[in-house]
This record gives C-alpha cells, structure tokens and sequence, in this order.
C-alpha cells in the first residue's frame, strides 16, 4: 500500500525530450489510468516508477520514501507487461514462485541440487506452496500448475502473469498495455477482472494503455499525456466532459469529437459557418475552434445543412456522417433510434445545444463560455 | 443442397467412384513425393550413404592403397587396433583434446559473447577480432603459431623472458604438447561459438530481464541463472555439439605444428588415421580407425537429437 509522488520528471534519450517535466500523485490504493497515444511517453513514466529507467532529472517517491537510485528489486511493485514477460522454460507454478523465491531463499538456497539439502529451503517451499495455491485458486489456474506458459493460450498467460504480481503482496501494481495482445472480447472481459481485482486488494494500480475504451472503464482518475506532457488529470467523466485541451478532447471519446472551425467576435459572441452559438467567451477577438461531441448533434433541425454521405448502423446505435459545405471533414452525429436513420444521399439540417460546445483558442487551451439567449434557436423550440 | 441430393438415388452409386478416385489420388500424391524426394536420397545414397558403406566394407579388409587385390579377413583389423597401443594413445590424447578444448571454448565463447552483449561500444569491433580465427585459414594460423612458440624466437617466450619466467619448448615437450595444442583449438573455436551465443542472446526478450528485475533478481548471476543460461538452453546444447565434433576431428594443427610428436604425446585420431592411410598406405586398417571415430561421432549426434527433442521452449 503506497501512495507515488511524480515531481518534476524529465527524461531523455539523447537529443529527444520523452517526458518534459511531469508531476502526478497517485493516491494509496488508487487505480490510475495514464492514457495517450503511441509515444507520448506514458510507458516510459511506467518504467520510471518500476525502476527499469533512471529519470534524466526530477524525484519520484513511493511510500513518502524517495526511491532514486533504489534497484526495481527493492521498490517491492509488481509489473504485468505487454508480452506477459513469462519465463517460457518454468511452468505456471515455478513461474508464479519466482518473486517469493528471489525473496525468501538465498542464492545458496536456490542452487538445483547443493539447495535441496540445506533445511531452510523444505520450509520456506512448503511456505511458497500454500501462497501459490491461494492465488491460482482465485485466478482459476489450479488446473494448468504444471504447464508451460507456451502450452497456455493468451488470456491464461495474462492471469499466470497477473498471479505473479499478486503472490509478492506488493505495495503497488504497475500494467503496461497488459491486454493489447488479447481479441477483443478477452480484452471486455479481462477489464472487468482487473477492475475487480483492484476492488478487492484495495492497493494502489498504476495502468498504461493507449486504449481510451480501458482507461475509462477502469480506472478512478485517468491521466491523459500527450507529447511527454500530462495535459489532464481527472476522473473519467469529468475527462470526457470538461477536457482542457483539444487534444485531450480529441483523444477521449469514440468516435472522435467533433471539431468546427469558429470565431470568437471582438463583441464576445462565438460564430461559427456564419451563424452564431448562443454563446460568448471572454478575451479579444480571434479565430477559435468548436468541439462538439457526435452524440449531442441533433438531425433533423438546427442552423447547420449537411449530406448523409455515409451511415453506420450498429444496431442499437448508429453513426451518421455528414458532408457539410466549407468543412474538410464530415459531422459525425450518433443517433441512439436506428429507425430515425436518414437516408444516404439525402440533405439534412442539424444543430446542438450551445451547452454541448467546448470552445478552443489556436493553441488549442479551452476557452471558457458562458450561454447568452440565441434568438433563433429560441424561436425554433417556441414553434416545437 | 447436400441434403436434398442425399435423398436422391445416384449418391451410393456415386461413393464407390469416389472412392477409387480418392485411392488412386494418394498413389498419384506419393508418386510426385517419391520424385520430389530422389534426386536428393540419390545425392545422399552417392555422396554420403554409399562411401559409408564402402568405408565400412573396407575395415574388413587388407586392401592396401594400390594394390591390385584384396582379401576379406573379418575382424582382423579391429584385433589388431585393440591390440595396438598407438591406438589407445591416440584415442586417449583425442578424447583429452575434446574434453579440455569443448568446455573452454564454449564457456569462453559464452563469456565473450555476455560481455559484447552488456557493452554497447565497440561491438563491430570485438566481434570482427574474435571471429577472425574462424575466417582464417587453420594450416596458416598454424604456421603462425608454430613460430608465436618457438622456443627462442617465439613471442611468447619472449614475453615470459620479458618478465623474468623460464622460457619453455612448449610443442616439444611431451607434458605441453598437447596442452598447447588445446590452447590452439580454444582460440580457434572460440569465435564461431561467440557469434551463435550473440544470436542466441539477442533472441532473449528484453522484457524478460525487466520482469526478473522487478521479481527481486538484482544481481547480474541471479538474472543470468533465471533467464540468460535457461534460454541458451538449445543454443549451448547445439554449441557443445558442435564443438565435439569439430575437437574429434582435429588434424590440421598437429600435422603442421607436431606430426603427432614428440614421441606420440599429441598423437590423435584422424593424425593415426591419415598415417594409416596415406603414409603406410594400409588402407583397411585406416578404414577401420574412421569406424570408431564415426562412432565417436554419431553418438554425439545422437544426443545433441536426444536433448533438442526434449527442449520445448515456446513463447
């Protein structure tokens, strides 16, 4: 059980800065989600906490304790990787023993035949027995003790290398992309595991992914990094809701926010294609850009005319794209009835709700909006 | 549309056309097998299989090298091996090569190759400096080290004189014959089997140390006991092997450097062979020497099989 402190990390290698000062601390038992696109350093702030990496200047602490220059060993986390990292020539028990035999048994110990005779080891054996045996109990591997990681297919492996982490009883986990290399559906299922699994040991997990899907579904608080920068830290809704950059709005989310190119006027009103948003922000004038999630574009009314150039119909929800005149690409609008689907080809008017816009300036930080009474919009409800 | 045409009649009379059709496929599949397979058991049958035999056939007889004829005489020769003491000198100096040339040069290749693998300087370097012994031709190696030892101009007396120690007649003494001979072969096997380990650690994954780092495996033995020698498993197995066969089959170096002197102490295998053979042109005898080193060799063979077939390492 531990509480990690990130100050001011900075790593790089060679000339390229991979992470530029970063700073997050992840609460006692807290399941933390740091999400990004691929490069964006997330993997290497994991193997910075694990250890595996030296940061190039900063701190990091773990247990209020700092840990530079601490060997990984010592640090007392468990890492679940990508590719398992199993050991292929040991079988699922001797895989799971490793940690509490590196622990608890000297190099003597350890030896094959010379260690066998030493007394301690019977003992601290039959030890390690009863601890594996509660684990693969849990984790439903009691049948495949005795295989080798090869012999096993990819989501009994994940356990195998989930039930190495857990046997050490370590004070934090740390995953790295642990489901990318399940289907799709192992992958639903394994996120469920994990996030029950967090429930009932109640420790700290540090989870990278690149998958958005997971790090919402799972986590507490998602800290999103982009370009070896952490540009939000929140919990996911609040993420989804409220994101402080375009990017981070447009890495949250699927399908992709919307984003309309606008103007904030000298006066404070926000246009956009001409009309105004029944909206105003604050600051002079300036070109901006508007982001609007597809679910809250509504068809069928609204200032704005667009083509259906292309429908994706999932059954209980589906995606209309829209080819709107001045914009290089289509409006995406999510209709939760698929039988109000309008015909491909067919012109259609859309609008939203000006609460349903998240404004951006050039650079791409949030503008803050206030609603002011758009008269046309107003008049449309009044005749509905 | 199968189920409606099962209801009609012609199926059953169709099946046993079927069938035939089906047996004579396989026929006509292992025809174009057996084709496929010729031209290279002919090649075997001619090139490896049949000198065999002929090898074999031989040791039964007295032919010798030229002779117009020759008469069967059973197992006269190998009574005569058994009885021979230059044979059991040359078997014992053979079997001493191999056991102090295999191990130290794989451990030694092994222990180049961890060291080439751990730094990241240099690597084209030491690895070109290593393997040149295996690119270069072995008589001529030889040459060179027939004068690197040389009892008054060698530079390796000249380098013990250089620090006070006793020169020494390294290839003319009995008791360091052979010993340097062994020295010779380490060097030069040493590079090959570098390069297979190389390859053999760069198949490791890297996130296998990192997993056993973090499973508490801090020192660099602990690390290379759980992952690093493991893993070789097949590469090591394959290296030995290798290195057996090669070690059974030394030749060149004591045919430049000793002739198999002084006085038989580097005397082996293929050296009494080769006398055999083509010095007192006692064909039949040589023949039956390269049994028992085929022997020798077929059984290393046999368990490098063994020991790869029980290997099961998948990721």
């Amino acid at each position: 059980m531990a509480r990690i402190e990130l100050n001011a990390i900075r790593k790089s290698f060679d000339t390229t800065d991979v992470l530029k000062g970063v700073d997050l601390a992840i609460e006692d038992g807290e399941f933390v989600s740091l999400v990004g696109p691929s490069g964006c350093g997330k993997s290497t702030l994991l193997r910075i906490i694990a250890g595996l990496e030296q940061q190039s200047t900063g701190e990091v602490r773990i247990g209020g304790r700092p840990v530079d220059g601490v060997r990984p060993s010592q640090r007392n986390l468990a890492m679940v990787f990508q590719s398992y990292a199993l050991y292929p020539h040991l079988s699922v028990y001797d895989n799971i023993a490793v940690p509490l035999r590196m622990k608890r048994l000297s190099t003597l110990e350890r030896m094959p035949v010379l260690g066998r005779l030493l007394p301690n080891r019977h003992r601290v054996e039959r030890e390690i027995r009863g601890e594996i045996e509660r684990v693969t109990d849990q984790l439903e591997l009691s049948a495949f003790l005795k295989r080798k990681p090869g012999q096993l297919s990819g989501g009994q492996r994940q356990r195998v290398a989930v039930g190495r982490a857990i046997v050490r009883q370590p004070v934090a986990f740390l995953f790295d992309e642990p489901l990318s290399n399940l289907d799709a559906k192992l992958r639903v299922h394994m996120r469920a595991e994990i996030a029950q699994l967090h429930r009932r040991l109640g420790t700290t997990f540090v989870y990278v992914t690149h998958d958005q899907a997971e790090a919402m579904t799972m986590s507490g608080r998602i800290a999103v990094m982009i370009g070896g920068e952490l540009v939000q830290v929140g919990r996911p809704a609040e993420v989804y809701d409220d994101p402080r950059d375009i990017r981070v709005a447009e890495f949250v989310g699927s399908p992709k926010i919307n984003v309309f190119p606008g103007h904030l006027r000298a006066d404070g009103q926000v246009e956009m294609l001409g009309h105004p948003l029944g909206l105003a922000g604050s600051g002079l004038a300036r070109p901006c850009r508007a982001g609007v999630r597809p679910e809250r574009i509504e068809l069928g009314a609204g200032a704005f005319c667009g083509a259906v150039v292309h429908v994706e119909n999932m059954g209980a929800e589906a995606f209309v794209h829209l080819g709107v005149d001045g914009l290089a690409t289509p409006v995406l609008a999510r209709i939760g009835d698929v039988r109000l689907l309008p015909p491909l080809g067919s012109r259609t008017r859309f609008g939203f709700a000006p609460d349903a816009v998240r404004l951006f300036d050039a650079a791409g930080k949030r503008i803050e909006t206030r609603l002011v009474a758009a008269p046309q919009r107003a008049r449309e409800v009044a005749v509905v | 549309m199968s189920d409606v045409a099962s209801t009609l009649g012609p199926i059953p009379l169709a099946r046993p056309a079927s069938t035939a059709l089906a047996r004579r496929r396989p026929r006509l599949r292992n025809a174009a097998a057996y084709g496929l397979v010729g031209p290279a058991f002919v090649l075997m049958l001619l090139m490896l299989l049949g000198p065999l035999a002929g090898v074999i056939a031989l040791s039964f007889t007295d032919y010798q090298l030229g002779a117009p004829s020759f008469a069967w005489i059973g197992l006269v020769n190998y009574q005569e091996m058994v009885a021979d003491k230059v044979f059991w000198i040359s078997l014992t100096n053979t079997l001493t090569y191999v056991v102090i040339v295999v191990p130290g040069a794989v451990g030694l290749g092994l222990g180049v190759a961890l060291l080439i693998q751990s730094g990241a300087g240099l690597r084209g370097f030491y690895r070109t400096v290593y393997f040149l012994p295996v690119m270069a031709t072995l008589i001529a190696m030889a040459i060179v080290w027939e004068f690197m030892l040389h009892p008054q101009f060698g530079l390796v007396n000249g380098l013990l004189r250089s620090v006070g120690l006793p020169a020494h007649s390294w290839l003319q003494d009995r008791d360091t014959a052979l010993l340097s001979l062994c020295v010779i072969g380490i060097w030069q096997a040493l590079g090959f089997n570098m390069v297979l380990f190389l390859a053999g650690l760069v198949s490791i994954p890297k996130s296998l140390y990192d997993a056993a780092e973090i499973d508490g495996a801090g020192s660099a033995w602990s690390r290379f006991r759980l992952v690093t020698w493991p893993l070789l498993g097949p590469v090591t197995v394959f290296v030995v092997v290798i290195t057996g066969i090669r070690s059974f089959q030394v030749f060149d170096t004591v045919h430049v450097l000793t002739k198999g002197g002084p006085s038989k102490s580097t005397d082996v295998l293929i050296h009494t062979m080769y006398m055999e053979g083509f010095e007192f042109f006692r064909s039949g005898y040589a023949a039956a020497l390269t049994v028992v080193f085929l022997v020798f060799v077929l059984a290393l063979t046999l368990v490098k099989a063994r020991l790869a077939a029980r290997q099961v390492h998948t990721s």
